[in-house]
């Protein structure tokens, strides 16, 4: 009976009256908004903010939108040519910054996977924009894939960073023991341990090189528009349902594949 | 001995060699033709006449009038205001949604408490400008809310709130844009914390109150802090927000900044801009910085 008291009372201290509510509040302010953009995607209506009826029809206009399906087709081209490349420096570095102990430009290097997160994204967007205007490098969708790669190293880096560091490295110096060389323990070993870390990795990257905004907006020049920047110009030049059925479609996408990444992180950690 | 040493060197080199050369070349490289073009002189063709000058960092403050006399000019020096107002109401705003609801997470099960913070980050992951751009669903004229006010005969229908294009609109925004931010790191900090503490407190009496004051926010205030940079920084130099919200009439460092690279041409003084907001970025860290040191020598004497 006492132990039961007790018990009721220690809930009592952790738990703060109103807590509970303010909760389902701030996610009703992260998600309501999210969820009435979705519901307006389905509206039958010719103009965006009035309800008429539920319809498909702005979806299927999408499909016979060729700007859209070309700005489409960019984004996914941008997106899996910067992920993989962003993935590749990140491993490497990752590699050398966990297993490379003490060393002289180690400070330096970690410093310079966060530096694109630390500066505001504006500034590194102007700032490509007068380095490639000044240096005269106009390559359309190249010009976007290099600034793409650049922010997504820090994204790729920290889950294979994290998948390094929890890795036994027993394991390594056991194979090392049987006679295994460098090249086949890396191969046989390290590799294949590391590889749902790359995974997420890359997942990240992707998802932050599909949803950039601010920095492609400014690099890219005409005929390198991707999906968020012909948004952008539809939103500009006033809502129309059609961007709210493509704008749901980037987010459902969004979501998927970071829904995939949780789940797959998930498995790991078990 | 010597020779695998060597060739330790030589391996770390090699597998850091693309991250330097990649974010040496396209990202400190760009940051330093930025600060070139700042102490440039701007032609009257959009251009950059290459020529020394600091005419783009006087234009913050200074202005040329008809008469060729230099006049100060108040209105750059009223955005940076707003920027940073409209930034440091922001940050207040998130802690004030986000610590209750932090803490709340945090007292959870494992399992309810995994799930809720994957709930938190989504919106993260998702694009800021689609995110944005639903809030003008919202707020925009024959919006929800104000289709919500005709239809319950609150307000006429020749009338409108004019919710749009204000500052509270885009205070809106920011909060929407980086609350997660601010949430994530006060969660990581109460996860750690010894609920043994709160129990103790209360056994000598202490009310709720004294619990969050000086039990509560004191040890998550590592967390507050970091949540408190993550949110004002990328405030500070926000472009969609008052863009989207602000209807470019309400400009922000972020989106005058570049307006100065899609209109105005004005590379000079963009580039001064930039770099004027990258040296509040760069102050706001530092700060950051020495704050954690102290917290951690303090938490080390004890």
């Amino acid at each position: 009976m006492q132990t039961k008291n007790k018990k009721t009372k220690f809930r009592y201290v952790w738990n703060f009256p109103g807590f509970g509510g303010w909760t389902a509040i701030f996610f009703g302010f992260l998600y309501i908004p999210i969820f009435i953009l979705v519901c307006y995607s389905f509206n039958s209506s010719k103009f965006a903010m009035i309800w008429t009826g539920f319809s498909f029809r702005w979806y299927a206009k999408l499909f016979s939108n060729d700007d859209i399906q070309a700005a489409t087709i960019n984004s996914f081209i941008v997106a899996f040519a910067a992920a993989p490349l962003a993935t590749i420096i990140a491993t490497f570095s990752a590699l050398a910054l966990v297993r490379g102990g003490e060393f002289r430009f180690r400070e330096f290097s970690s410093g310079l996977i966060t530096l694109p997160l630390m500066v505001p994204e504006i500034v590194t967007a102007v700032a490509t924009l007068i380095f490639f205007a000044s240096l005269g490098i106009n390559l359309g969708l190249i010009n976007v894939i290099i600034a793409h790669t650049v922010f997504c190293i820090p994204f790729a880096f920290m889950p294979i960073k994290a998948a390094l560091e929890a890795m036994d490295p027993n394991l390594e110096l056991a194979a090392r023991d049987l006679y295994s060389d460098k090249t086949s323990t890396f191969k046989t070993i390290t590799l294949p341990l590391l590889t749902p870390g790359i995974l997420s990795g890359f997942m990240l990257a992707f998802v932050i090189s599909i949803d950039d905004f601010i920095i492609t907006l400014m690099v890219a020049g005409g005929g390198a528009t991707t999906l968020p920047v012909y948004i952008y110009s539809m939103v500009k030049m006033g809502v129309s349902p059609e961007v709210n059925a493509v704008s749901s479609l980037m987010l459902a996408f969004s979501i998927f594949i970071v829904t995939l990444y949780w789940f797959f992180n998930r498995k790991i950690n078990n | 001995m010597n020779i695998q040493g060597e060739n330790k060197t030589q391996n770390r080199i090699f597998a850091l060699l693309p991250l330097w050369v990649v974010i040496g070349i396209f990202m400190i490289g760009p940051l330093l033709v930025m600060a070139v073009v700042s102490l440039m002189e701007s032609n009257v063709y959009g251009g950059v006449h290459f020529k020394f000058s600091l005419s783009g960092y006087r234009q913050i403050l200074f202005d040329t009038n008809l008469f060729d006399e230099i006049e100060f000019n108040p209105a750059y020096l009223i955005i940076i205001a707003r920027s940073f107002m409209l930034a440091l109401a922001a940050t207040f705003l998130s802690l004030l949604i986000g610590f209750p609801a932090a803490y709340f997470i945090s007292r959870q099960s494992n399992k309810v408490k995994n799930i809720l913070i994957f709930l938190v980050t989504i919106p993260f992951w998702t694009n800021l400008l689609i995110r944005t751009f639903a809030w003008i669903i919202i707020l925009g004229k024959g919006g929800v809310i104000e289709s919500s006010f005709y239809f319950f005969g609150l307000l006429d229908e020749e009338s409108s709130l004019n919710l749009m294009y204000t500052n509270s609109a885009i205070l809106i925004g920011l909060v929407y844009s980086y609350l997660p931010l601010m949430v994530l790191p006060i969660y990581a900090s109460m996860e750690k914390m010894d609920l043994r503490l709160l129990e103790a407190a209360t056994d000598l009496y202490s009310n709720r109150i004294e619990l969050i004051r000086k039990i509560i926010l004191p040890l998550s205030m590592p967390g507050i802090i970091g949540g408190s940079i993550l949110v004002f920084v990328p405030c500070l130099g926000a472009f969609i927000a008052p863009d989207l919200l602000g209807g470019g009439k309400k400009l922000l460092l972020g989106s005058l900044i570049q307006f100065q690279f899609s209109y105005a041409r004005n590379w000079p003084f963009g580039a001064a801009m930039a770099m004027f907001l990258l040296a509040l970025v760069i102050l706001v860290l530092i700060f950051n910085a020495r704050l954690n040191r102290k917290h951690r020598e303090y938490a080390n004497q004890k």
